[in-house]
C-alpha cells in the first residue's frame, strides 16, 4: 500500500487523558485498572474506566448525542491538540476531503440500559428523554464526531468487534487511495456498561484480578474504555521523515467459532502476513510485534502460536492490556497509538500484572520494558466472530 | 481558490473517471411478498404486483447444528440472501470478501440483554450476549461460508445500505475482489421499537465485481452526490415506496427494481445528510 502518515493523535483511556498519560504510566509501569464498582455491580472483577465522564456535558447543540460513549470521544477530540491539528488539515483540503473512519462496539448501550431501567411501570415506555439515534445506534459515534468536527467527506461507523478501530485504518487507505478523499480520521470510542460486564462474565471470560496477559494462571479480560483518533494523510516527498507512517494492512476471517479464536491462530497468522506482503516488508523486518493479547487462556495460546509460525521465537512482542485492560473496540486504535509511541521513543513495553510467564507459549513475549531501536511494529487486533487485523507502522521507507 | 473551487465543484474522482462503474454478478433477497431474488423479479418489475405478505426466513442449513440453534432472525437472514447472491452468480463463497451493513444488526438481542440486566438479579446470557454484537451476522457466515477473507461490518443509521455500496464499490475498486455487500435489518422488539421504527425485516446481498464478467447481470455507475434526498424511483407502487423507506435495508429497493426492469434507469438513493449516491442501472 501507499504509506499514510499519522499526523495528529490523541488518546484517552484509565491512565489519563492525553498521549503522555498512556507513555509515562507504560515507561512508568504503572496501571489504570481498578475494583470494578462500575453501576454498582457485584462483579468481582477489574476495570480500566476513565475517571470524571459522568460530569462531562457535550456542547448543548448535540444534547441528543449525550452518553458515555459520545462524552469519551469528545475528551480524546480535546486532547493532544487533536481539534486544532483537524482545523488545519479543513483549511488545506476542505471539510468535505476528509473522511471519518470511526468503530465502536458498544456505542451508547449504557444509555438504552439506563433506560431499561427506568422504563414507565404502567406503559412499560422507555423515558422520554431516551433518544436512539443519538445513542445507542452504533452510528451515533460518527453522527457525534462528524457534527463536532464540522467534518463531510465519507463517513462510517465499522462495528466488528474488538478489531473495529483497526479496520478504519484499512477502510480509510482504500477510500484514500481512490480519491474520495484527501485525509481521514480514524479511530473511535467504547465504554464500559453492564452488557459487556456481564456478557463476558457469562462467557467466563472476566479476570477476578487485574488482567495478566501471557501468564500461566491468566484467568480472563478486565474491560477498559476510551477514545483515540489519529488524522492520516498521504506521504508525500516533504513529509517529515521522523513522523509515523501507516505501512501495511491485512485483514482476515477465522471462520471457526463466534467467541473463541481459532486453536492455532490461523486467521491472525494470514491478516499478519497479508500486512507484511502490503508493506513489503519481511518478518525479520519487524522489531516488536504489539499483540492484541487479552489474557484469556485461548486468545493468548491461538496469537502466540500464531506468532510463532510467522516470526519465529525470538522477535520481541508483549501486549499493554495489563495497564489500560481490554478497550474493545478502541483496541485497534489504541494498539496502534501505542505503536507510534514505541518507535517514536524507542522502547518496547513488557508486561505488567504478568508474574509467570506460561511455559507453553513460545514466542519472545516481553515481561520487562526494552529500550532499543524500533523502526518497525506490527499491531494486532483480534475480534469475536473470528475478525482479525493487522496493521504495520514505521518511519519513512 | 482554482483548486478549492475545483475541488468543491467535482465529487470525487476515481482512476480519472467522475464516477465508479462496479458490476453485478448475483442477487440475493428476503422481504415481506419478496422471496428470493428470481422469484421477486417480476413483482418487482410489475407495479401494484406485489403484496406485503409475511415474510419467510428459511433455515441456516449450510451452519453446524450448534450454531443454527444460536442463530436469530437477523443472522438466517443475512446468511439466506449472502448464499443466494452466491448461487445466481455460480460463485464460491468461501473466496469472496464480504461487507455486512445493518442500522442495528441482532435487534431483538439488544431487548433481551437489555431487560435482563434491568431485573433484580442482572445478568446476561453467552449466546444472547455474542448475537448482540454488531458483526454476529459476519461471525456466522465465516463459519457457514468457510471464508477466510475479510469482512467488515458497518452502520450509518438509515443510510446504511448507501454508505455499504460506496464501501463495497471501494473495496471492488481499489482491491479487484469479488465483494459480496449483505445489507438487512429486523424490527425492534417493544419498548424500543416504539423509537426505532422498523416496519418489516429485510435483506439483499449484491455480489460485486470490478469488470464485466460473464456472470455481470448488470452495470451501476455510482456517484455520491451533494444535497439530500430520498430514496425514490417513480415506477414503485405507494406499498412498496412504503416499505423502503421503513427500514435501512429497504432502501435498496429502488435499486433492486431498476436492475429488475432490465431498462437503463437513474435512482437515487440517500445517503448520510447533505448526500445522496446517483447510480446509473443498466444491464449486462
Amino acid at each position: 500500500m501507499k504509506p499514510l502518515v499519522l499526523t495528529h493523535v490523541s488518546l484517552v483511556n484509565s491512565l489519563g487523558p492525553g498521549i503522555k498519560a498512556t507513555l509515562d504510566a507504560l515507561q512508568e509501569k504503572r496501571g489504570g485498572l481498578v475494583r470494578c464498582d462500575f453501576h454498582s455491580s457485584e462483579l468481582e472483577t477489574w476495570v480500566g474506566q476513565v475517571p470524571g465522564v459522568d460530569a462531562i456535558r457535550l456542547p448543548s447543540f448535540l444534547s441528543d448525542h449525550e452518553c458515555r460513549n459520545n462524552r469519551l470521544a469528545l475528551l480524546g477530540i480535546e486532547q493532544d491538540g487533536f481539534a486544532g491539528g483537524i482545523q488545519s488539515a479543513k483549511n488545506r483540503y476542505g471539510r468535505n476531503r476528509i473522511g471519518l473512519f470511526l468503530g465502536t462496539s458498544t456505542s451508547g448501550l449504557e444509555e438504552t440500559e439506563w433506560a431499561y431501567r427506568h422504563r414507565n411501570p404502567d406503559s412499560g415506555a422507555l423515558p422520554a428523554g431516551y433518544c436512539y439515534s443519538g445513542t445507542q445506534n452504533t452510528y451515533s459515534l460518527g453522527s457525534f464526531v462528524k457534527k463536532i468536527l464540522d467534518l463531510d467527506g465519507p463517513t462510517v461507523v465499522i462495528s466488528s468487534s474488538c478489531a473495529s478501530t483497526a479496520k478504519v485504518f484499512v477502510e480509510a487507505s482504500r477510500m484514500i487511495e481512490s480519491g474520495l478523499c484527501d485525509a481521514a480520521v480514524v479511530g473511535g470510542a467504547d465504554s464500559l456498561c453492564l452488557t459487556t460486564l456481564y456478557g463476558f462474565q457469562s462467557l467466563g471470560l472476566l479476570s477476578k484480578s487485574p488482567c495478566r496477559p501471557f501468564d500461566a494462571d491468566r484467568d480472563g479480560i478486565s474491560i477498559g474504555e476510551g477514545s483515540g483518533f489519529a488524522l492520516l494523510e498521504k506521504s508525500l516527498p516533504d513529509s517529515n521523515p521522523s513522523d509515523i507512517r501507516l505501512l501495511g494492512v491485512g485483514e482476515s476471517s477465522d471462520a471457526y467459532h463466534m467467541s473463541s479464536p481459532h486453536p492455532t491462530g490461523l486467521g491472525a497468522v494470514m491478516a499478519m502476513r497479508r500486512a507484511l506482503e502490503s508493506s513489503g516488508l519481511a518478518a525479520c523486518d519487524i522489531d516488536y510485534i504489539h499483540l492484541h493479547g487479552t489474557a484469556t487462556k485461548a486468545n493468548d495460546a491461538s496469537e502466540d502460536k500464531a506468532i510463532v509460525t510467522l516470526f519465529g521465537k525470538v522477535t520481541p512482542c508483549s501486549s499493554t492490556k495489563g495497564w489500560t485492560g481490554h478497550g474493545l473496540g478502541i483496541s485497534g486504535i489504541t494498539n496502534a497509538i501505542v505503536a507510534m509511541l514505541c518507535i517514536q521513543f524507542q522502547f518496547m513495553p513488557g508486561s505488567l500484572n504478568t508474574s509467570l510467564l506460561d511455559p507453553s507459549l513460545q514466542s519472545g513475549y516481553l515481561m520487562e520494558t526494552r529500550t532499543n531501536p524500533v523502526n518497525h511494529v506490527m499491531s494486532n487486533a483480534f475480534g469475536f466472530g473470528g475478525c482479525n487485523c493487522s496493521l504495520v507502522f514505521g518511519r519513512k521507507v | 481558490m482554482l483548486l478549492d473551487s475545483v475541488v468543491a465543484t467535482v465529487p470525487w474522482s476515481l482512476g480519472g473517471r467522475s464516477d465508479m462503474r462496479i458490476y453485478v454478478e448475483g442477487i440475493g433477497l428476503l422481504g415481506p411478498g419478496l422471496n428470493g431474488w428470481t422469484n421477486s423479479i417480476p413483482l418487482l418489475r410489475r407495479s401494484g404486483g406485489w403484496k406485503m405478505t409475511p415474510l419467510c426466513v428459511p433455515d441456516p442449513v449450510s451452519l453446524p447444528a450448534v450454531e443454527r440453534r444460536r442463530a436469530g432472525q437477523a443472522v438466517r437472514l443475512a446468511l439466506a440472501v449472502g448464499f443466494e447472491a452466491h448461487a445466481n452468480a455460480q460463485r464460491d463463497p468461501s473466496m469472496t470478501e464480504t461487507v455486512f451493513t445493518s442500522s442495528g444488526g441482532d435487534s431483538p438481542s439488544l431487548h433481551t440483554n437489555c431487560e435482563a440486566l434491568a431485573g433484580a438479579n442482572p445478568e446476561v446470557s453467552p449466546t444472547r450476549f455474542h448475537n448482540s454484537v454488531h458483526n454476529a451476522p459476519a461471525g456466522y457466515w465465516g463459519i457457514a461460508s468457510q471464508s477466510r477473507e475479510p469482512s467488515t461490518s458497518l452502520c450509518a443509521f438509515d443510510a446504511s445500505f448507501a454508505v455499504g455500496l460506496l464501501f463495497s464499490a471501494i473495496h471492488v475498486l481499489i482491491d479487484h475482489r469479488l465483494v459480496a455487500l449483505i445489507a438487512y435489518d429486523v424490527p425492534y422488539l417493544e419498548p424500543i421499537n416504539h423509537v426505532r421504527p422498523i416496519i418489516s425485516a429485510f435483506a439483499t446481498s449484491l455480489l460485486l465485481v470490478h469488470e464485466k464478467t460473464d456472470h455481470a447481470i448488470a452495470c451501476l455507475d455510482i456517484m455520491r452526490m451533494d444535497g439530500e434526498k430520498c430514496s425514490s424511483l417513480p415506477v414503485m407502487d405507494t406499498d412498496m415506496t412504503t416499505l423502503s423507506l421503513g427500514t435501512p435495508a429497504g432502501r435498496s429497493l429502488p435499486l433492486l427494481v431498476a436492475i429488475a426492469s432490465g431498462a437503463p434507469m437513474t435512482v437515487e438513493i440517500e445517503e448520510l445528510p447533505e448526500h445522496h449516491l446517483e447510480i446509473q442501472v443498466s444491464a449486462c
